[in-house]
């Protein structure tokens, strides 16, 4: 009884009533209509597709500069490299990584100078963070027109110049890492094998990170900068390369979205993308000025889970669409609860 | 009720904090229009006299307190600050409270306005009066008046030059009505001389209106000038009480630090054969917060424990947050012949500096790490040491060898945990101290810095912490500079100890130099020795 309190005091109750609302749906899809395996394939595939976003989140919160609602900083950075990858015309795996390779270039020169701003209004990053996605997504559909691309795959048709809302990647690398050594179980039930394991090589590579000298000073910055830097450690420093880090894995994240997904959404569309991430870290039980892999593993799990099964069997049990409600309803309704939550490191 | 008896009677009144005894029978009396002038050392017990008198809640909240307090013919108790004010007693605080965006005359009469009524009266009652401008200006005069002071009652407070603000927070007070007594906590530490003079002259004018005045003060010639009576408070007693006439500042000053030890440390700290100059401090200023540096001077031998001591706010503890860069300063800095960089806090790190700073919890400890973390980081960051290779590739934290650290010091500084993963929120102020110096300790120093290793620490790791610092400095040979503001402890530990006062050494002496000599230094009252030390 003691061990089972134990468990129940360290996973958080919000995050077991989750846990047990998601079997609850699972239980129920097969009576109201829904294919049980189709849905866990898709689980598990919007699960692989959104980690790495949610995994963007970890450096800036591990340094204190809060949670990184400038997402979509790192996600324009990731549109400019699958882009200029499409311009490039290369297909296949080798598109998948020019790609990423391009995006995590654009991704550290615009993730240092948002690291730098961040630096000067140390306490108020949350909503400074929010403005400059804000902001960035709009200079950026400025530029989606009058950057010279000329793929006709990705302009205009009347126009000849300016770029489509939305690109199609299929012919380029639509699927690479869905479909690297896939495992199908029947018609609906397939494992994205090459997907995971992508997944997984980056959440390693930002484990051992954490673990290394610049990490671990990076944990102690957010966890007391005075201290820091009275060991000696330029608290600045830290934390700029801390936001330099989440919007590269956010850039990485986009295209690894993209691959799946089967689109590149250009304009208004990274505009929101930063609170379903936001919401499953916290869901994953992570808080303001803490957060491990292991809450990036079970937030994206739980919330990908959430948004995949609620409106499907919700909307067949009330015959009724309201999928996008829903969802609304449920990731800001999270980061509500979560950033009520918020506690402050003690001093 | 005849002309004599007194205005306020403070009997036998003691005050223990969780039996941490801070007030012992504390008895002494105020007639009316006389000035009482209360010294003591930090810590003697002047604050919570004051709090006792003035009902601040802090103090029931700690269990109350023993004795009587007489004010006015009646015993009373007062329940909070509010009460106190009523009675007829008034406080001016250290620090202002003032609104600066407020003229002089809207201070004064801060929620004691005079009101005109209007129509809005008749449904949203009296706090929808209007304000009588014109009165409030009369009676903002009168008070000024009554102070003696020139003062515009039009001026905002922020375009006030300090001296004006504290003439302000005074008015404020005596323009209550019933004002009888008038409580001064350091009134004249941020006022110039000549502004502090004006000041004092104004008291004595307050004082034959018949308003009784209690002054705190560690300027010495201002109490003896102005208090008709000196009470000095020494570890919680009341050891002295006459007129001001019959004693000069070197006897307040002895009075003040006492003169009970002498113990067997001294002897052998007078014995200790010392190296060459190891260490040297050249025109440092630090500009750190209510702690200003502003000229110091020494130097320091190989293997000393030097001292600093002197009075809060002084400046003592910016000379080692100054030298270990963490805030800005200048002049010179020379350790083993080479200077040592300001304003980098690495780099002092790295040529073999470490710190114990004062501020534990803000500074000193990571309160949400676990120990390993707080005893190991700062080696780590430094010396590159607690790390292993993964792979050949990267190298990552070694938490076996951070772990083994940690057991190690926790066994040698007996530090109670329940294991090297505990977080260090969870320990005692004790312990949590010991977990700073281990952390001091892991840098393998050639130089410590320490500040205030006693602070807010009970009797028992008091003793500790000291005894760990003397057998680190004599099995190591590591030169140590402590700064307390407690001299009983400077003067057990260290070979010689330097005294601040006012951003610079006032004097550097002996430890078994007579304890009014100390006394004198911390007091600003021996001019001459600044000089001595300069040269």
């Amino acid at each position: 009884m003691l061990k089972v309190k134990e468990f129940i005091r360290d996973f958080g109750w919000p995050r077991l009533i989750i846990f047990f609302f998601l079997v609850f749906m699972f239980i129920a899809a097969p009576f109201v209509g829904v294919r049980l395996d189709a849905s866990f394939s898709d689980v598990l595939n919007r699960f692989g597709m959104n980690a790495i976003m949610v995994l963007a989140m970890v450096p800036m919160v591990q340094s204190g500069c809060g949670l990184n609602f400038g997402l979509p900083l790192g996600i324009i950075s990731g549109l400019l490299g699958a882009t200029i990858s499409i311009q490039l015309g290369v297909t296949g795996f080798g598109g998948f990584l020019i790609a990423v390779f391009i995006a995590l270039f654009f991704a550290s020169i615009l993730g240092w100078l948002y690291g730098l701003l961040l630096n000067k209004v140390k306490g108020e990053e949350m909503t400074i963070a929010m403005y400059v996605g804000f902001a960035s997504v709009m200079f950026m559909s400025i530029m989606w027109l009058v950057l010279p691309y000329n793929s006709p795959n990705m302009v205009w048709g009347y126009a000849g110049k300016g770029l489509r809302t939305t690109i199609t990647v299929e012919g380029y690398w639509l699927r690479v890492l869905n479909n690297f050594l896939a495992i199908k179980f029947g018609e609906f039930f397939v494992i994205p094998t090459g997907l995971l394991l992508f997944v997984a090589l980056c959440v390693l590579i930002v484990y051992v990170f954490m673990r290394t000298k610049t990490g671990t000073a990076m944990t102690a910055v957010g966890s007391n900068p005075d201290f820091a830097r009275a060991s000696g450690v330029s608290v600045d420093r830290m934390r700029a390369i801390s936001v330099m880090l989440s919007t590269m894995l956010g850039a990485v994240g986009i295209i690894v979205y993209e691959q799946s997904f089967g689109f590149i959404q250009l304009y208004t569309g990274p505009l929101y993308m930063a609170f379903p991430a936001v919401a499953a870290i916290l869901i994953g039980g992570a808080s303001v000025n803490k957060a491990s892999m292991l809450n990036v593993l079970v937030g994206t799990f739980l919330f990908q889970g959430l948004l995949t099964m609620t409106p499907s069997v919700i909307n067949s049990l009330l015959q009724n669409d309201m999928s996008e409600v829903i969802r609304i309803v449920v990731s800001n309704g999270m980061i509500l609860y979560a950033l009520t939550r918020k506690t402050k490191v003690s001093k | 009720m005849g002309q004599d008896s007194p205005l306020l009677s403070i009997q036998h009144v003691s005050k223990d904090f969780y039996g941490n005894v801070v007030l012992q029978d504390v008895s002494f009396d105020i007639k009316p229009g006389e000035i009482i002038g209360l010294v003591g050392e930090n810590g003697a017990g002047k604050t919570t006299l004051m709090r006792i008198l003035f009902g601040m809640p802090v103090i029931t909240e700690t269990g109350g307190y023993q004795g009587k307090i007489v004010f006015d013919g009646h015993e009373t108790n007062f329940s909070s600050p509010f009460d106190a004010l009523d009675a007829g007693i008034g406080m001016v605080h250290q620090e202002f409270s003032l609104i600066s965006g407020f003229t002089t005359t809207e201070n004064i009469l801060l929620n004691n306005e005079s009101m005109k009524p209007n129509f809005l009266n008749e449904v949203f009652g009296d706090r929808m009066s209007f304000l009588d401008r014109s009165d409030m200006k009369q009676r903002a005069v009168k008070a000024i008046q009554k102070l003696g002071v020139k003062l515009n009652p039009d001026m905002l407070i922020s375009e006030m030059p300090i001296g004006h603000r504290q003439f302000t927070e005074i008015a404020r007070e005596i323009n209550r009505e019933k004002i009888k007594l008038l409580v001064l906590d350091e009134p004249t530490a941020v006022l110039t001389e000549s502004e502090a003079e004006v000041l004092l002259t104004s008291l004595r004018n307050l004082a034959a209106k018949g308003i009784s005045i209690i002054f705190i003060s560690h300027r010495l010639q201002e109490v003896l000038s102005v208090a008709d009576t000196i009470v000095v408070l020494r570890d919680g007693k009341a050891v002295k009480n006459l007129p001001s006439k019959e004693c000069s500042i070197r006897d307040i000053a002895s009075w003040m630090v006492g003169r009970s030890m002498t113990s067997e440390s001294d002897a052998e700290v007078a014995n200790r054969k010392l190296a060459d100059e190891y260490f040297r401090v050249e025109h440092l200023w630090v500009d750190m917060p209510g702690e200003t540096v502003k000229d110091v001077n020494f130097t320091v031998n190989k293997g000393e424990i030097f001292g600093i001591g002197g009075l809060a706010g002084q400046g003592k503890l910016g000379i080692s947050n100054g030298i270990m860069g963490l805030y800005p300063g200048g002049g010179k800095v020379i350790f083993d012949g080479k200077e040592a960089p300001l304003n980098d806090p690495r780099k002092v790190l790295e040529i073999g500096f470490a710190f114990v700073s004062e501020d534990r919890r803000g500074v000193g400890l990571l309160l949400d790490e676990s120990l390993e973390w707080n005893i190991a980081f700062t080696s780590m960051q430094i010396k590159n040491s607690h790390l292993k290779k993964m792979l050949k590739l990267v190298k990552i934290r070694d938490d076996a060898s951070m772990r083994k650290l940690t057991e190690e010091y926790i066994k040698l500084l007996d530090i109670k945990c329940t294991g090297p993963s505990q977080k260090a929120k969870e320990l005692s102020g004790g312990n949590q101290q010991k977990i700073c110096l281990a952390k001091a300790f892991a840098m393998k120093p050639s130089i410590l810095f320490v500040s205030e290793p006693t602070r807010g620490i009970d009797v028992g790791a008091k003793k500790l912490v000291l005894d760990t610092l003397i057998r680190y400095n004599r099995e190591y040979g590591t030169t140590i500079v402590i700064v307390s503001s407690e001299l009983e402890e400077l003067r057990s530990l260290c070979d010689r100890i330097a005294i601040i006062d006012e951003g610079s050494v006032a004097g550097i002496l002996e430890p078994t130099a007579p304890l009014e000599e100390f006394g004198m230094l911390m007091s600003g009252a021996f001019e001459s020795n600044k000089e001595a030390s300069h040269a």
